[in-house]
């Protein structure tokens, strides 16, 4: 076989790798969309789950799971770009800076059902915080934290140094630079890291199974006051979430159509996921064209 | 050499280590107030180096150190109290690659202003305006004021930079091979910039083009290897240098 020929060959065969985990997904969501598809409707997207007869909707669990990860983005956003910030524009390599570095790491493989149960030991018994949306969101940012401070730190490395220099040699100051210079340009980057971390966090259920809790009880949606338990807004309140719920009534489940509940839910989690990552893209372009004026 | 009172900066036995390695080993060297000094010599020679140890830009850097007397306008550059910020408005500076800010090219030339406080909407007109003016670019880019500066052709951007520098009114400006990511159009462009800064502007360039120190600089300063080997009136330096380094340098014998 000339070489022309084995590359052609090669070419061919990495093509179809490449094609097949394409494939991979396409079929699973063809899949799970397929079969959830037929079971949305209004009624079941902003019901009340039923335990024990059909018909039961997914209204509470999908507030629960934005309300957390909004909570979640809240208390991380701010550390994670405290941290990037340091970690790219002030820290001199050092023995405390390559333990930063290293803990970053290792949190960032964390399982997540481990992150969960520490969680649930620290913070649910120890604090008292008991089940609840404040517990859930302290260990969604225990396993957000590390992908989101480098997924900033990567988009503020990813500003040239020349831009730096530029606002040194105009006479401002390092944070100056950072804040009025580095920060905006790097901003349409860092909205799409938060996007698409949004998307990770959305999905997650081990983590919350033993923080926020695996119920749900009925929310009061006239109430806004965030220290009554009834209020969808009370961080003090259980907590379970769409993806929690999935996990749930597939292993102890009861109710007569809960196969069809279960396919519903997977399709409405599965479409969320997905709009984050597409619109994590869609935004960021848009911002930069916004701040750059181009 | 001009006389005491007509110098900008003095410097006198400049020396800079990156660690141990010792990369300027002790320059003299004069400014006058107006006019373009040319700083050339082979890669290695020591003239970036030693023209960012003017507005102190290696304070961005760890492990480099500087010793000497920089006296400009009677201030010492790097006496304990000097405030960076403040002396690099006076001493500005341009870089080899065009580096506008990714916003406006209004925003852009505003920037400096802006941030020392300037909110008057006429004031900064006036000195975008000016600025722009100033840098040769004006009549090119008045139209478009609020499109990005990024959009521009690199001759264009490098002309905003300047502008930008203009506007916060250094007394100095420091040029660190401003044209050589440029095409020759721009390039000259460029040149002509300067040329028309002459009379107002103290400047200071690095150049690697002889060719353009030549044509632009009042004053000549050769490099090599981390000493000053001779400064002199750019005529008698390229017609009838003293030192035979500086002979085989401009004749392309090396280098």
């Amino acid at each position: 076989m000339n070489a022309k020929t084995a590359d052609k060959v090669a070419t061919g065969v990495i093509y179809a790798i490449a094609a097949s985990v394409a494939l991979v997904l396409v079929a699973m969501l063809a899949f799970i969309l397929a079969r959830g598809l037929p079971h949305l409707s209004w009624h079941f997207l902003t019901g009340a789950a039923r335990s024990f007869e059909a018909g039961g909707g997914i209204g509470v669990q999908l507030f629960n799971s934005f309300y957390l990860l909004i909570l979640a983005m809240l208390i991380s956003f701010p550390i994670a770009l405290g941290a990037a910030m340091y970690l790219n524009e002030y820290a001199k390599p050092s023995l405390f800076i390559s333990i930063i570095r290293t803990a970053i790491e290792v949190m960032s493989s964390l399982p997540s059902v481990v992150v969960g149960l520490f969680s649930f030991l620290i913070f649910v018994v120890k604090f008292h915080f008991g089940f609840s949306i404040l517990s859930g969101a302290i260990a969604l940012t225990i396993f957000n934290l590390p992908i989101l401070t480098r997924s900033i730190e990567t988009s503020l490395s990813q500003i040239p140094n020349l831009q730096r220099e530029a606002g040194a040699a105009l006479g401002l100051s390092r944070f100056e630079t950072v804040i009025h210079i580095i920060l905006p340009a790097a901003v349409p980057s860092i909205v799409t890291g938060v996007v698409i971390s949004a998307g990770r966090v959305f999905g997650e259920a081990a983590a919350l199974i033993y923080t926020a809790g695996q119920s749900a009880p009925t929310l009061d949606f006239g109430d806004w006051n965030p220290f009554n338990l009834a209020s969808p807004l009370s961080p003090f309140r259980p907590a379970e979430t769409l993806a929690v719920h999935i996990w749930k009534i597939n292993s102890e489940g009861i109710m007569p159509d809960l196969s069809a509940v279960s396919a519903g839910a997977s399709a409405v989690l599965i479409i969320v996921v997905l709009l984050f990552n597409f619109s994590a893209r869609r935004l960021g372009t848009l911002l930069y064209k916004k701040l750059t004026n181009s | 050499m001009t006389k005491e009172n007509e110098t900008i900066l003095e410097t006198s036995n400049v020396k800079l280590w990156y660690g141990k390695k010792e990369a300027l080993h002790g320059i003299d060297l004069d400014f006058p107030k107006k006019g373009i000094t040319a700083l050339i010599g082979p890669s290695g020679s020591g003239k970036s180096t030693y023209l960012r140890a003017l507005n102190r830009m290696h304070d961005l850097e760890d492990n480099v150190t500087v010793t000497g007397s920089f006296n400009f306008m009677g201030q010492d550059i790097y006496a304990p109290t000097m405030d960076t910020v403040e002396l690099r408005k006076q001493i500005g500076m341009v870089f080899q690659q065009p580096n506008p800010f990714p916003f406006s090219i209004y925003d852009n030339v505003a920037f400096g202003l802006r941030l020392s406080g300037v909110k008057d909407k006429a004031v900064l007109d006036k000195a975008v305006e000016e600025s722009l003016k100033a840098a040769s670019i004006w009549d090119e880019v008045k139209d478009v004021l609020g499109k990005s500066a990024l959009g521009l052709s690199g001759g264009q951007q490098q002309r905003v930079s300047i502008a930008r520098v203009l506007a916060t009114q250094p007394k100095l400006l420091l040029l660190d091979e401003p044209t050589s990511a440029l095409d020759p159009v721009s390039a000259h462009n460029i040149e002509d910039t300067l040329l028309e800064l002459r009379d107002k502007y103290a400047m200071i360039i690095v150049t690697h083009s002889l060719s353009q120190a030549s044509r632009i600089s009042d004053r000549t300063a050769f490099f090599m290897n981390g000493d000053l080997v001779e400064v002199g009136d750019t005529r008698k330096i390229f017609i009838n240098p003293k030192k035979q380094e500086t002979a085989d340098y401009i004749s392309g014998r090396f280098g």
